[in-house]
């Protein structure tokens, strides 16, 4: 890897590129290594129930406002656990699986996926809703001493505001492949060179085809290329799957790659909950679980938390399933994590307790959550955390997530 | 610069064809977008209504294949149901063949950018089995016809179309008060998600003066919005909320539920000035950049209010306005876009697109489409496509489009054309040196044609 990443260098800058303007070229200080943790961020898209995933049994209201909940799992006799939660019910006993209750972003009253998501991943208050550009994952990673290009990682086709900004943060696809002949390769970067959105994303592209840990280094010439197409088809057939993503996730993590973030998607059960929850949850319980089996020694150090836009109503609507709300849940998982139970307070679920008497009340703000984490893996200084990667949010007492 | 027939065929057509002249004017355009629609009648895909009845097919034997009761019955009814299945998406794969076939060869190449705007404006999304090949069907018929029409008019066939009733699961919302709700006992009632998405995406946009209460009211009056297989939307007052109900401060209704009274209130909704802003954005984005001339938006508006909502206006504001025309970075083209016009450059011939070979029509199309980000009538959620450039030009997904655009324009032609022919082809007069260069040194023709498709000057409009 190594040896191509200089080779790499040195093409370019024999093209006469303008390397300082690349965020490629970032030098590899291997001296400052940034540590040793892991923190693998999902965002789950849709608005994920919290309701379900985490049921309140304890609470007098529940039974009224989910009557056909069906068996859970008991995790601490006020809380129990979907069933879908099963598979990871050894993690839990371990204390390698935790949630947060009643959390949520600062966005309220339109619930709109899109400017949820958005909040979510900008780690902003309402005010700025819409116009910051940069995401907060990328703000921290900025923030971390040593960090290089390969420290994190968007994983999967889709592109991720939470990882968008000035640090170096590499995104690339399992099934992404780039084969081309050295004149090519010449050739390609002199046409993008003047466009810097083509040349950047082309560089990172070429270079990270050739990082690719199964893609074979070597020569490669144009007729392969209708090859590595039909095996990017192949590959993408079967789709972005969970265990593909993470098992890639997974590789990287346990090279040099620091943060790796990626989303899941499925969670707007408007309809029929029973159903598409069960769907979405075992995508999220597999990633685990992959991550989990493929992370082998770097599991120990390695913290996954998993976000959403909003959580839902707290009334199943008319059809099954649950309308747009606002407080949810948070899931920890890894062998870094304090597991083993319920964070965050419980606002109750009376209508009176209830936000606009219709959603789970938020109690606490999950950019507080992920700052500590921050402060946490990556030794971040809690006003940097707060000025800078959450701006204007308080971090509050430490809630004390890993250990 | 302003308006030149190469760059109108770009920008707000489907490409350069080394075959097909471009547009002398901006009036030549809109006039040709008012004829009739000859790229349909040349390509056909049928109207989802048509469509409808063999789902029902589907349906029966995707049921009988449960039921099955002996081990040789299981595979008899597994057989006959894929056979169905299999059918079903090779007529879509034509269908999709179909839809690219437009691109590359018509005349009127703005009717194919704007049906592709107002599809992705109205969103809808098969979500499971058979529906998943309902997409070209649900455009041919609630959003193609009526593009040169009013917005009154495209809301209207889109809110009630079979398939946005089914994505937004209105079918599933079932007024509390209604004969169908009370004989539920409470188990059913309303859904919002239609009616969310209809004021934050399809009218008012997610700034406009609406509040949960707005939503939940509409939501009770788009109650009764269902259509059958069989033939298509109806309107069951069965299941629809009696009693008036109130957005935006009018109230719709009486004691009977109408659909009438739906109607009226998309009506208004359409016109709204909120609406008119919303719109003008969306369209000024669509075809000018991420951060359009506030002017231009405005004029849009302005248009918008006066016409209530006349689409030819806003499209004559749009192509007569500078800021169209201005010279520097164009958007980035979406994937559907960046293969319609490769297709174009390359002047792809009916007989080169294997309409009647799903398998091709998947591996050289669709799965590439999903690769670069876009896969065909699957867009992840009711807010469509994303507009901004980085979105698309993310390295895996550049990395996509590079590996098509060197391999697969070889697959559908077997030969290729000569590259410097093929670079005016492409890009006209106005190819940058780099591109000319790439042209000239490419060790392969193959390489020559993908670095000129890959190129930013034929990736932007």
């Amino acid at each position: 890897m190594t040896l191509s990443r200089r080779h790499f260098l040195t093409r370019s800058a024999a093209l006469g590129c303008s390397l300082a303007a690349s965020p490629l070229i970032t030098p590899v200080t291997l001296a400052a290594a940034p540590g040793d943790n892991r923190l693998v961020v999902i965002i789950l898209r849709g608005g994920m129930d919290g309701l379900d995933l985490l049921r309140p049994v304890g609470d007098p209201e529940f039974a009224t406002l989910r009557p056909d909940a069906g068996t859970s799992l008991d995790l601490s006799g006020f809380h129990a656990g979907h069933p879908g939660l099963k598979p990871l019910m050894p993690l839990w006993a371990r204390g390698e699986l935790g949630f947060v209750q009643a959390v949520s972003t600062p966005y309220r009253d339109k619930r709109s996926h899109f400017d949820g998501q958005d909040l979510l991943e900008a780690g902003t208050g309402q005010d700025s809703l819409g116009q910051t550009r940069d995401g907060w994952l990328n703000r921290m990673l900025g923030l971390i001493p040593g960090a290089s290009r390969q420290t994190a990682y968007a994983v999967g086709r889709s592109d991720m505001l939470l990882a968008r900004g000035d640090a170096p943060f590499a995104n690339w696809a399992p099934d992404a492949a780039l084969t081309l002949s050295p004149q090519a390769r010449l050739l390609l970067e002199r046409v993008m060179h003047d466009d810097p959105l083509f040349r950047d994303a082309t560089l990172e592209a070429i270079d990270l085809s050739q990082t690719d840990l199964r893609a074979a280094p070597g020569d490669i010439t144009g007729g392969n290329m209708l090859n590595a197409m039909a095996q990017s088809v192949q590959a993408a057939r079967k789709g972005d799957l969970p265990d593909t993503i993470a098992r890639f996730a997974a590789e990287r993590l346990r090279d040099d790659t620091r943060i790796a973030a990626f989303s899941l998607n499925g969670w707007d059960t408007h309809r029929n909950q029973h159903r598409g929850f069960a769907n979405a949850l075992s995508r999220l319980t597999e990633t685990i679980q992959t991550l989990h089996d493929s992370l082998g020694p770097v599991w120990a150090r390695t913290t996954v938390v998993a976000v959403t836009e909003f959580g839902r109503t707290a009334r199943l609507n008319g059809s099954g399933g649950t309308d747009h709300g606002t407080g949810g849940a948070m899931v920890l998982a890894g062998g870094a994590v304090r597991g083993g139970q319920v964070l965050g307070n419980w606002p109750g679920l009376a209508e009176a307790d209830l936000y606009a008497r219709r959603d789970l009340a938020p109690t606490r703000d999950l950019r507080a959550h992920l700052g500590w984490l921050g402060h946490a893996l990556f030794g971040l200084d809690r006003q940097a955390l707060e000025t800078h990667v959450f701006p204007g949010v308080e971090l509050g007492p430490n809630p004390g997530l890993t250990l | 610069m302003g308006f030149t027939p190469e760059r109108a065929e770009i920008r707000f057509g489907c490409g350069l064809s080394p075959t097909i002249a471009a547009p002398a004017s901006a009036r030549v355009m809109l006039d040709r977008l008012a004829d009739p629609d000859h790229a349909a009648t040349r390509f056909p895909i049928p109207a989802l209504t048509q469509t409808l009845p063999s789902f029902v097919a589907l349906r029966q034997a995707r049921r009988d294949r449960k039921q099955a009761k002996t081990k040789a019955d299981q595979k008899r009814l597994r057989k006959a149901y894929r056979k169905l299945v299999r059918a079903n998406r090779a007529e879509a794969a034509g269908w999709l063949g179909h839809t690219f076939l437009r691109r590359a060869l018509t005349g009127d190449g703005l009717r194919e950018r704007v049906t592709a705007f107002w599809a992705d404006h109205f969103t809808a999304r098969g979500k499971s089995g058979f529906w998943a090949t309902a997409y070209g069907p649900y455009v041919e018929e609630a959003i193609r016809p009526h593009v040169t029409g009013s917005f009154a008019q495209l809301l209207r066939a889109a809110a009630t179309s079979p398939l946005m009733l089914h994505y937004l699961d209105q079918t599933a919302s079932i007024g509390p008060n209604s004969s169908r709700g009370l004989k539920s006992k409470g188990k059913r009632g309303i859904n919002e998600n239609l009616a969310r998405e209809m004021l934050e995406l399809h009218t008012l946009g997610v700034d406009g003066p609406y509040t949960q209460g707005d939503v939940r009211e509409l939501a009770e009056l788009l109650t009764g919005l269902s259509f059958s297989l069989g033939s298509g939307f109806t309107f069951l007052p069965g299941q629809a909320e009696p009693g008036p109900e109130t957005v935006l401060g009018i109230t719709y209704g009486g004691d009977k539920a109408r659909l009438d009274d739906v109607f009226r209130a998309l009506d208004d909704l359409a016109r709204h000035p909120a609406t008119a802003t919303h719109l003008a954005r969306k369209l000024a984005v669509h075809f000018t950049g991420d951060n359009p001339e506030p002017d231009l938006m405005a004029e849009i508006a302005a248009r918008y209010r006066d016409t209530d909502g006349d689409l030819m206006a806003l499209y004559d504001v749009l192509l007569n306005h500078p800021a169209a025309w201005q010279d520097g970075l164009g958007n980035v083209k979406q994937p559907i876009d960046f293969m319609g016009s490769t297709f174009r450059a390359l002047d792809l011939d009916p007989r080169h697109m294997p309409v009647g070979e799903p398998s091709k029509i998947r591996d050289l199309i669709l799965v590439p489409m999903a690769l670069m980000g876009q896969p065909y009538g699957q867009a992840p959620a009711p807010d469509g496509w994303p507009e901004a450039d980085a979105d698309w030009i993310t390295p895996q997904r550049l990395a996509a489009r590079l590996q098509w655009a060197i391999s697969v324009p070889f697959r559908l032609r077997r030969t290729l054309p000569e590259p410097a022919v093929f670079l005016t082809h492409a890009l006209g007069s106005t190819a940058p040196e780099p591109v000319r260069f790439a042209a000239r040194a490419a060790e392969t023709r193959a390489e020559a044609i993908g670095i000129i498709l890959a190129s930013p000057a034929f990736q932007r409009f």
